[in-house]
């Protein structure tokens, strides 16, 4: 069997006392969306944090695409890895269009080739070509995050990292980005991490679902099979989105 | 135009190139240090707090005071360098002030420096580290780009402070916009103190617009209007500078004048003499007295005029009174042996310390000598030049006849002379060869215990133009040749208000009535 693309073998992480992360193992496996769930505070950012090596862990290894972390240099492993987070992050002294190009830029790829890459992605994340000379403070959250997203996809990755991507967009922005980043995910074959504590934008565009409490996994899954779960968390997790979808059908009646 | 105006504008463009080079060397020279340092106490919050407090306590400091006292540190480290590696270098002029400029441009860029790092958003630290930046690409690419127009409003701030306080540098012996300050004030020309504060404040302004320009150009990512602004800098400094290239290049000869009117007649006198005999010389006026024989015994100066009486407490640390005659002759052998200064001879007047009051005061308490006023003294004021209550000869009167006065003033000299006259106080430290004792009415008071020191004036050359046979030519024939009254009214023709020479008039007319030119 071929690698998966990561493996976190055995991860354990302590901040002063507090057990970040208590012994975790997963693996993810080339084109899967893994949803990372869990109540601020459990360990489920801090897990997305090793998998760029933001984060060094006490023990355990983590491995992307069958090298070791911890033998790679820092900065260049995570030119290899998209990191999309929610307060985007774009440097507001660079044109949305430099912004794109950063990671190809540090990867040493010439001005013409960032250039094409850069209107590559503008239409990939669907904004027009003309933003790409703009600055960031002259777009809206969305089309700020939808950038956010293009950076993140810009040197070819394989691997995308978000946390809490789409959390402080308004919710229709929310999701029509969720969706075409849905699209993007499967047209590139990439391998998505997404941390949310969003447990319904999680059962919307995961594959998989992973939840995360006390720094502990204790529940890995479809959505279907999460929603079979007996477990008293996790079934505590899905009751809010259930019944949400409940209210909206009687609300809206059989269209919904 | 008037003739003082004029004269002003004559001397422009060396003092202006001067102070040009210093201001931005020092500027340059802070930037270099104090960005670094910037950087280490954004990263490291455990040096943060010395760097920012190390820089809060060098600007405490007076800047005269730091400027001064970079003078006998260098002295001291040029001694250790001449002996660990046989190679010694100026202690005075350009280094001091360029030292002393640079720390206390520091404050203002290392403060900014530091907020403006800090104060880069966490988010966008995050991206930078996110996106695969190394620290130093972050630094380079995100974090000073973003606290540019941050650091250019500290670099703004340095750039006014420096400008201003390298008028100060005139008295460490670095010429700069500051001459005209200080000698306009010494010798009560007011047009030129209002001249040199106005370049040096204009100066100032220009400088901070075009700084300002690059702050915006930063700020608003306008890359045109940064890049004029710098333009206009360079342009700046590269037209401020080409004078030097003419008087930059060194003097054969550097005459000293120490503070006063006096100092300035007799340098120019002997500058005068030594050009025409074909020399070059250059002068460096307002030498602070200690700073003129330690610059002389180290081959700063080549040539100055100092008084024995001065030489024989503050160099050989004498308190003894042996006599004129007896003072002159051990001054120029031990002089002579210890630090190889060439005592070439007394110009034949003595400027001695002095008390004096205003004669109708004198007359109204019965003063004539120093032990009538020592009986006085419970109820009157005595007023004195900026150093005469830490000399040895205040100690020395002060023991001899036990005043008791009830208060004491300092003044710069021109300001001492108005309080007496005035009446803000009764006694003041004057000297005998000073044309204001008559003009001002004044009465010198008789020493009858000889507690005061003889202060004949004496030509001092430097250990390595010992054997100058032009120099020692030019000088010769001012020897004995002065006499008190023709210096009484060459000093008073410069200190008077109405009808003022300029120190250079004054010394040809000197030279003219004495028969010397």
């Amino acid at each position: 069997m071929a690698d998966p693309r990561i493996a976190l073998e055995r991860i354990t992480k302590t901040y002063g006392g507090h057990q970040a992360l208590a012994d975790v193992s997963l693996q993810i496996a080339a084109g899967e969306f893994v949803a990372l769930v869990g109540a601020s505070g459990s360990g489920k950012t801090t897990l997305l944090k090793t998998i760029n090596g933001l984060i060094k862990p006490d023990s355990g290894e983590v491995r992307i695409e069958g090298e070791s972390v911890g033998d790679l240099t820092p900065h260049l492993l995570r030119r290899r890895i998209g990191y999309v987070f929610q307060e985007v992050g774009l440097f507001p002294h660079l044109t949305v269009a430099e912004n794109i190009g950063i990671t190809p830029k540090l990867l040493g790829w010439d001005k013409a080739r960032r250039a094409v890459r850069a209107a590559e992605l503008l239409d990939l994340v669907a904004l027009p070509q003309e933003m790409g000379g703009r600055f960031p403070a002259a777009l809206s959250g969305g089309q700020q995050q939808r950038v956010g997203v293009a950076r993140a996809l810009a040197a070819e990755p394989h691997i995308v990292l978000m946390d809490e991507p789409f959390g402080a967009l308004d919710p229709l922005t929310r999701d029509s980005l969720g969706d075409d980043y849905r699209a993007l995910h499967e047209r590139l074959n990439l391998s998505t991490v997404m941390v949310t504590h969003d447990m319904t934008e999680a059962l919307l565009l995961a594959d998989r679902i992973v939840v995360v409490a006390d720094g502990r996994l204790i529940a890995d899954g479809t959505p279907q099979a999460l929603a079979a779960s007996t477990e008293p968390e996790v079934a505590a997790l899905l009751a809010a989105p259930r019944r949400q979808a409940e209210r909206l059908r009687a609300r809206l009646g059989e269209t919904a | 135009m008037s003739p003082q105006v004029e004269a002003a504008f004559a001397r422009l463009p060396e003092y202006l190139a001067w102070h040009v080079l210093l201001s931005a060397s020092a500027l340059g020279l802070g930037l270099l240090i104090s960005l670094p340092l910037a950087v280490a106490a954004s990263r490291n919050r455990h040096i943060r707090w010395p760097v920012l407090a190390g820089a809060s306590l060098i600007q405490t400091i007076p800047s005269l005071a730091l400027l001064a006292l970079f003078f006998p540190l260098l002295l001291v480290i040029s001694a250790a360098s001449e002996d660990l590696l046989g190679y010694g270098f100026s202690a005075l002029g350009f280094l001091p002030a360029l030292l002393a400029l640079t720390l206390y441009s520091m404050l203002p860029i290392v403060r900014n420096g530091t907020t403006g790092i800090l104060s880069v958003s966490p988010a966008i630290i995050q991206a930078a580290e996110g996106v695969g930046m190394t620290p130093r690409q972050r630094l380079l690419q995100v974090e000073l780009p973003l606290a540019a127009p941050v650091i250019m409003a500290g670099v703004r701030t340095a750039a006014v402070w420096t400008i201003g306080a390298a008028t100060l540098s005139t008295p460490v012996g670095q010429t700069s916009l500051g001459n005209y300050i200080f000698s306009g004030l010494q010798t009560e020309n007011w047009v030129l103190v209002l001249f040199g504060c106005g370049a040096s404040a204009l100066l100032a302004m220009v400088t901070d617009q075009l700084l300002g320009l690059i702050e915006a150009g930063a700020a608003k990512r306008d890359i045109r209007r940064a890049a004029i602004g710098a333009a206009g800098i360079l342009i700046g400094i590269i037209v401020a500078l080409t004078p030097l290239i003419s008087f930059g290049k060194p003097a054969s000869y550097v005459v000293g004048a120490k503070n006063f009117s006096e100092q300035y007649i007799l340098a120019e006198m002997m500058a005068e003499r030594i050009e025409d005999l074909g020399g070059e010389a250059r002068m460096k006026e307002d030498l602070g007295s200690a700073i003129a024989y330690r610059a002389l015994a180290s081959g700063e100066l080549d040539v100055y005029v100092d008084y024995s009486g001065t030489l024989w407490a503050n160099v050989l640390n004498r308190e003894d009174n042996p006599g004129r005659e007896a003072v002159l002759e051990e001054l120029t052998t031990e002089l002579a042996e210890r630090d190889g200064v060439l005592v070439l001879g007394s110009l034949g007047f003595e400027n001695a310390y002095a008390l004096a009051m205003r004669q109708d005061r004198a007359t109204a308490l019965g003063i004539e000598s120093l032990d009538d006023l020592a009986r006085r003294s419970g109820g009157l004021t005595m007023g004195g030049d900026l150093e005469f209550f830490a000399r040895p000869e205040w100690t020395a009167i002060n023991e001899a006849y036990g005043f008791d006065f009830r208060a004491r003033r300092s003044y710069q000299p021109t300001f001492m002379f108005r309080a007496v006259t005035s009446g803000d106080v009764d006694v003041i430290s004057a000297f005998s060869s000073d044309g204001r004792i008559a003009a001002d009415n004044l009465v010198t008071l008789a020493d009858p215990r000889q507690a005061l020191p003889p202060y004949d004036a004496v030509v001092l050359i430097a250990p390595d133009r010992v054997n100058d046979a032009r120099l020692l030519a030019a000088l010769r024939p001012l020897i004995g040749a002065i006499s008190v009254e023709a210096m009484r009214d060459a000093n008073y023709s410069v200190d008077r208000d109405v009808d003022k020479l300029r120190p250079v008039e004054a010394a040809r007319s000197l030279s003219q009535t004495l028969g010397l030119d």
